[in-house]
């Protein structure tokens, strides 16, 4: 691995042995539905809380990327990982009967972008033979903690942004095919200001297009290099602000330019500016985005998970929210 | 990559971002809203026409009402109207009834005493404070003054 500017380079690049997505009805419903590996008609998974909900559908996913890539949690190197909710309960219960070493992450909707990140610089530094990226978010689990009981009556702005009932999980491994993670940009905290807890799009725009930014100029490349870059979960607004940015710059990266918040659901699914939270993101990737460029139908795609990295302390005490994004780039098979 | 002020960004993500339809919202505010209070003095009319007297009255209406509401937060279709109205549900005492109620069933998973108990309040509460204090202020310069 070198480093060019901000950006990693993977010299021999960490490939994609496997990958899944476990998904709640809402998302199912949407775009994306035949490619995510399950889709429950029941949100709370079997569970009595929304918390244990979550771990169980983290587990589904985990369960499932090992089986499609033919390995025991045994022969799993490690697992980065990290959800939403206080202290990654989400996670870390999850992960408890797995005995894989693990790494707990916190970079709100950006982690599955920060443990893939990682996860690569892990297994191209050769120190694992394999690792495995996962992250979840429920709406309802994110709802409690973060704004109001779901019984609650009160009525959305149009800038909010729907928490997705989602996880994902990728695992990497040194060698072999699949598509490959040739470079990676960690992000850095960006906060322009925004206090609007409603508005994360807005919050988190700003990281995405610095990150984005440095990564154009530590690789000399350009948005039109690329078949595809996706923000994770900036939402219909926040997709407005990246592409308003960059015409600042004179660049223009609308025809290749999607939001994962905007690709999970459809414009009639009532969820206003678009889907967020650690699973929107990681649900894309974990379904479209690694099968596009499994089958090849994408070349090169930019993965650039954006969060916003607020609690409702710092909210509650008049804080502005900051954002980050970290940026990876993926590639098909040669 | 161009640097850019906090007042340049606000510009930007300020025409980004769509406003609340509130012509929209304040007529389904005032129709659901109006829809509720209707219904308050249909219960009214059919209480006085049953013999209560005034204080009777008013004591019955408050709990019919607060019931319902209550009834329907447990039953999750209160938020459902919610969506629409507005405050057209959160003014009128079945929002009240809701804000309380919401609480009470959401957090029942962490138990009745830490889950119940303690969260019951978190929406309601400042206007409990509020209330309470105003009434004490009220009730000192009642006995001040008169």
């Amino acid at each position: 691995m070198k480093k060019i500017g901000n950006t990693y380079c993977f010299e021999d690049p960490p490939r994609v042995l496997s990958y899944a997505s476990v998904v709640g009805k809402k998302e199912g419903e949407g775009p994306l539905s035949r490619d995510f590996d399950y889709i429950s008609d029941d949100n709370t998974f079997g569970e009595q809380s929304w918390e244990k909900a979550e771990s169980r559908m983290t587990s589904m996913a985990l369960e499932r990327v090992l089986a499609k890539g033919s390995l025991t949690a045994a022969q799993l190197g490690c697992i980065l990982g990290g959800d939403l909710l206080n202290q990654c309960i989400s996670t870390t219960f999850a992960l408890r009967p797995s005995n894989v070493p693990f790494f707990g992450l916190y970079g709100a909707c950006s982690t599955m972008a920060e443990g893939l990140l990682l996860a690569a610089c892990l297994v191209d530094g050769a120190f694992e033979p394999t690792a495995c990226a996962i992250t979840s978010s429920h709406f309802c689990s994110a709802e409690r903690q973060y704004r109001y009981p779901l019984e609650y009556g009160g009525q959305r702005p149009q800038t909010a942004q729907w928490t997705a009932t989602a996880s994902g999980a990728v695992i990497l491994q040194k060698g072999g095919k699949g598509v490959k993670v040739t470079r990676a940009t960690p992000g850095r905290i960006a906060d322009p200001g925004v206090t609007a807890q409603a508005n994360m799009g807005a919050a988190m725009a700003l990281s995405a297009y610095q990150t984005l930014s440095r990564f154009f100029q530590d690789t000399k490349t350009c948005p039109t290099d690329y078949d595809l870059i996706v923000t994770g979960d900036l939402g219909r607004v926040g997709h407005q602000i990246v592409i308003d940015l960059f015409q600042r710059d004179n660049v223009d990266i609308k025809p290749v330019y999607d939001d994962c918040g905007l690709m999970l659901y459809h414009g009639d699914q009532d969820v206003h500016a678009g889907g967020s939270g650690c699973g929107c993101s990681a649900a894309v990737l974990c379904s479209y985005l690694l099968k596009a460029l499994e089958q090849k139908v994408l070349k090169k795609a930019l993965f650039c998970g954006t969060g916003a990295l607020l609690s409702p302390t710092s909210a509650n005490q008049g804080q502005s929210i900051p954002g980050i994004c970290h940026l990876v780039c993926l590639e098909a098979d040669n | 990559m161009e640097n850019i002020t906090n007042q340049e960004y606000k510009k930007i993500y300020q025409k980004a971002s769509p406003r609340s339809p509130l012509l929209k919202d304040m007529l389904l505010a005032f129709l659901v809203g109006g829809a509720i209070c209707t219904l308050g003095q249909g219960l009214k009319n059919y209480f006085i026409s049953r013999g209560l007297d005034d204080k009777a009255v008013s004591s019955c209406l408050s709990i019919t009402l607060v019931f319902f509401g209550v009834l329907l937060t447990d039953l999750n279709i209160y938020p459902k109207i919610a969506k629409f109205a507005g405050a057209g549900t959160i003014v009128p005492i079945t929002g009240f009834a809701n804000s309380i109620a919401a609480p009470a069933v959401e957090y029942k998973t962490e138990g009745l005493v830490l889950g119940t108990c303690v969260k019951m309040f978190t929406i309601a509460g400042p206007v409990l404070a509020c209330g309470l204090t105003a009434s004490v202020v009220y009730g000192l310069i009642y006995y001040i003054m008169g």
